[in-house]
């Protein structure tokens, strides 16, 4: 019941913060607040419930839902976490509250609809985080969509509807691509059991004939890299980045492109093992060019908020090679550095909308010296520009540390090479605080510090980053039992061709 | 003729006396109220009858017409869509200044030829069908008679339809040459050329009526001339009417030559792109739901020609979500649509999210049904479209639409946001109040297209 009230509370408080809004915009920002807060409330029980608790004998799912829906297609409504599936939604409630929080202020045009839409794709993302039954996936996959078409396109910066428009055609074809084949899954799945069924748990090791295999394995991956994103079809990422509202963008970097990475460990992988492992190659380098071109493009960037975003593609690289490496030291590492980066970069983002606020621009040359007039915002700055470079004691660290450890049995030159991004990253953080906070003062303005409600913002998220940072067996404990089904599913991807 | 056969005909039969009796009280008196409570009527009681058929059904009624259950499944379309249409139609045309009697009297005629369409299974019940269905529209299109555009939009639909129906007779003359019978059946007795020959020519008359690439030049210029609510006519009903014909033609074929399947994938690819590329560079809504409308039929032949019963359900869903779809779309035209004009121009719709959310709302669900985004109707009716064809493998043709769907999301963007993200002009005239009957029939296309889109299941259960 849990899992359904997961995406009812979003769904349903969307609606109200909708007509409230029309009344009285403060009401519609409590109501919003408080659906997200509920939603973290919900997830976080659903989480202390589970906590340590030895997955029982069904596997590794600790709650399942599951209703007939449409019966004729062989469709049904399956909604189910595991370990990972959770700390997804933890991390979607508490991403939640912070988006809320941070629009508390920068909206004042229709306030309502904003509220509702920022809910429904909440309510999106944690559907896709739970279906169980294809079909059921890619309906909260293209519903996600359209509430963030409109967040970016309705509020956000100058360039708001090309790049909500390219937001929207980018992951339009990837998910098309997926229902193409989803179907030929499906029908070879019949093909073999004579049940057309969209199950996931049903569809597991369905026997697909070699090339075709690889053509249908294809079709999921496109979907997935495009919303990872993987260079190169990253391309909507910096533009949507770049365009939405503080709020939009912390979704898109804390949430959004997680869905892409979930797909590829819940889906790809474990669908089509064979075809995967032929993928492996491929998915490396694609990984490690990835993190390189996302590193030199942050550091050769004057806005900055495209600054962040392209490290989101460096970062987002890791998680590329941390799943096809496909051990588990690697796939610790890739789920810390989900979570990691969620954090981490979101904050980043908030922060550049903060000064954005402040100083109405975000363009690093403008800026320079703000440490004298904003040392709270510095400092806080500081923390996550730390954190984007992988600093020992952040989360990132971990999440970086293991991916790395994680590649090395499996191809030594990728290793490498993903270490360059490493000495990028730093460059590029060192970059953010050094034009911005540093450096001879360029406005002449007053503009205040952080205030309260900032504050409240940023705090919880320094708390978070450093916790995972120092504690991360906390999140790794919670992923075991998924992961060890995972193995059990597919033990090991043995990847031949390039070096 | 027995007492079965005429209970299996009682919806059309309904229809058919609906429109005497209007005839009747409109010689006598003229009543606009009565005019549409008559017509009302008639469609209610034609509906009502249609489970009345169903208990008789499958029934040949002589060598003409066969009421079986997709027939009765089509008609229902044929009627719902109609009575939206008079609903929306209306209002429109007494805020245009015109007597509606009429109309109402060719609407019915036009519905009648419909059902006949929809259910012959003779070559002469198929002509007289298109044919009665034919001129009522010429004289629909056309109703306004001071639109100068409306007058050549009907002259234009008149011109070609005449020549598409020659096409359609001559086709029907080869095959009645090769093997002496008008039974559609017929086209399926051996595949010798001169079948084929008429086979194909049939297709021409077919693929006009469904404005199938390349016999699609009427299309924008009709649905872009004719009044608001006959374009809803001519976008929904005459096109659902020929594709249960074909459905029904194909049907009795069996496994259709492979030449024909080529053909009709051919036109399918031709009016997805084609279509599709097309709408991109439109101005004016009508147009561009022209467009949009002939890639959609193109998605349709997908079905056609993975053929099979997966192919005639999915042709069955979809057209059951197209057509409230596209309702709800022109429906919004219509209501919007002052003294002076159609609503139609693009940047009218700038900012119409904040000056009437509520309509601006209902279009955008009607887009992205359109556009096959998940919740609404259309997402369904794709699928099962793509299905089908994963079902059949006709991998190119499943591409095509893939291809045809990502360029149809960037004109179906382009006027959502119209209405949400860029602000009306300055001097933006009025928008008139949308009356009773128009919200009833809005109301009811957008629940139809979200219960089908949410649950789905009832339809396809009926549909299996």
């Amino acid at each position: 019941m849990t899992l359904v009230l997961l995406i009812l509370v979003p769904l349903i408080g969307g609606f109200a913060a909708w007509i409230a809004g029309r009344r009285s915009a403060d009401l519609s920002r409590w109501l919003s607040l408080a659906a997200t807060l509920v939603e973290l409330l919900l997830a976080l029980t659903l989480w202390a419930r589970h906590f340590g608790a030895d997955a029982g004998s069904g596997g590794p799912w600790l709650e399942v839902v599951q209703r007939p829906w449409i019966p004729e297609l062989g469709i049904s409504f399956i909604l189910a976490v595991d370990g990972l599936s959770l700390l997804m939604i933890v991390l979607t409630g508490f991403i939640g509250v912070m988006a809320v929080l941070v629009s508390w202020r920068e909206i004042e045009s229709r306030v309502g609809i904003y509220f509702a839409c920022l809910l429904w794709v909440l309510a999106g993302i944690t559907g896709v985080f739970m279906a169980l039954d294809l079909f059921c996936f890619y309906f909260f996959w293209e519903v996600m969509l359209i509430p963030m078409t409109f967040l970016i396109g309705v509020w956000g910066h100058e360039r708001r509807i090309y790049a909500a428009v390219k937001f929207f055609i980018f992951t339009l074809v990837g998910g098309l691509l997926m229902l193409v084949s989803i179907l030929a899954l499906t029908f070879t799945h019949a093909a073999e059991t004579g049940v057309f069924t969209f199950a996931y748990g049903e569809l597991l090791g369905t026997p697909v004939a070699s090339p075709a295999a690889f053509w249908i394995m294809l079709g999921f991956f496109v979907a997935f890299a495009v919303k990872l994103p993987a260079v190169p079809i990253h391309n909507w990422l910096p533009d949507a980045h770049t365009e939405a509202p503080t709020a939009g963008s912390l979704i898109l970097a804390a949430l959004l492109l997680k869905t892409g990475a979930y797909g590829l460990i819940r889906f790809v992988v474990p669908l089509f093992p064979e075809a995967s492992a032929a993928m492996v190659p491929w998915a490396l380098w694609l990984g490690v060019l990835g993190i390189i071109y996302g590193g030199v493009l942050a550091f050769a960037q004057t806005d900055l908020k495209r600054l962040v975003a392209y490290t989101s593609v460096s970062h987002m690289g890791f998680v590329l090679i941390g799943v096809y490496s496909w051990n588990e030291l690697a796939l610790q590492g890739t789920v810390m550095q989900m979570i990691c980066h969620g954090i981490s970069t979101g904050s980043l983002f908030l922060i550049v909308g903060m000064l954005y606020e402040r100083i109405h621009t975000r363009d690093v040359t403008r800026m320079g010296g703000l440490w004298t007039q904003v040392p709270r915002l510095g400092g806080v700055a500081m923390v996550f520009a730390m954190a984007s470079l992988g600093l020992p004691g952040t989360g990132n660290f971990v999440g970086e540390f293991l991916i790395i450890f994680g590649v090395f049995p499996v191809n030594i030159a990728v290793t490498v090479a993903a270490l360059l991004g490493i000495v990028a990253a730093t460059i590029y953080s060192l970059r953010i605080i050094q034009t911005t906070f540093h450096g001879p003062v360029v406005i002449s303005v007053k503009i205040d510090d952080m205030n309260r409600r900032e504050l409240v913002i940023m705090a919880p998220m320094i708390i978070v980053i450093v916790w995972l940072g120092l504690w991360p067996s906390t999140v790794i404990a919670t992923f075991e039992p998924a992961m060890e089904a995972l193995f059990h599913l597919v033990p090991a991807l043995t990847g031949g061709g390039l070096p | 003729m027995s007492g079965a056969e005429l209970t299996a005909l009682l919806p059309v039969i309904a229809l058919a006396g609906a429109s005497v009796v209007l005839m009747a009280t409109v010689s006598i008196r003229r009543s606009d109220r009565w005019s549409q409570v008559i017509t009302l009527a008639g469609l209610a009681v034609s509906f009502a009858a249609l489970f009345v058929a169903r208990g008789v059904a499958p029934c040949d009624v002589g060598s003409l017409l066969r009421i079986d259950l997709p027939s009765l499944f089509f008609i229902g379309l044929i009627i719902a869509a109609t009575a939206a249409v008079k609903l929306l139609a209306h209002d429109y045309f007494r805020r245009r200044g015109c007597t509606t009697e009429e109309f109402s009297l060719l609407l019915l005629f036009a519905a009648v030829g419909s059902c006949v369409l929809a259910a012959s299974t003779h070559f002469v019940s198929l002509f007289l069908g298109l044919e009665v269905l034919s001129v009522s529209l010429y004289a629909m299109v056309a109703y306004l008679r001071d639109d100068d555009s409306g007058l050549e939009a009907g002259v234009k639909y008149l011109v070609l339809a005449a020549v598409s129906s020659a096409f359609l007779l001559f086709g029907m003359a080869l095959v009645y040459a090769e093997t002496g019978s008008m039974e559609l059946a017929a086209v399926a007795a051996q595949a010798s050329p001169l079948i084929l020959a008429g086979a194909a020519l049939m297709m021409v008359g077919v693929g006009f009526k469904l404005a199938l690439v390349p016999f699609h030049m009427w299309t924008a210029d009709v649905y872009q001339g004719a009044p608001a609510p006959v374009t809803a006519f001519v976008a929904t009903v005459s096109k659902a009417a020929m594709a249960a014909l074909l459905l029904r033609l194909l049907a009795e074929i069996g496994a259709p030559p492979p030449q024909l399947v080529w053909l009709m994938a051919l036109l399918a690819a031709a009016s997805i792109l084609v279509g599709n590329l097309l709408a991109l560079q439109q101005d004016n809504l009508k147009r561009l739901l022209a467009y949009s409308s002939i890639a959609h039929l193109g998605y349709l032949m997908i079905a056609v020609v993975a053929g099979g019963a997966r192919g005639a359900e999915a042709v069955a869903f979809y057209l059951a979500a197209y057509l409230p779809t596209t309702l709800a779309a022109f429906g919004v035209v219509t209501v919007l649509s002052s003294p002076e004009g159609d609503f139609d121009r693009l940047a009218g719709y700038n900012g119409l999210g904040r000056r009437r959310p509520v309509l601006a709302g209902l279009l955008t669900v009607a887009l992205l049904s359109l556009a096959g985004i998940p919740l609404t109707a259309g997402f369904i009716g794709k699928f099962l479209v793509v299905r089908s064809g994963v079902g059949v493998e006709q991998w190119t043709l499943v591409l095509i639409l893939v291809l045809g769907s990502v360029i149809s999301i960037f004109y179906y963007l382009r006027v959502i946001i119209a209405m949400y993200m860029r602000p009306a002009s300055e001097d933006a005239p009025d928008l008139p109040a949308v009356p009773f009957a128009a919200t009833f029939a809005l109301a009811a296309t957008l629940a139809v297209i979200l219960w089908l889109g949410i649950w789905p299941s009832t339809l396809l259960a009926i549909l299996q």
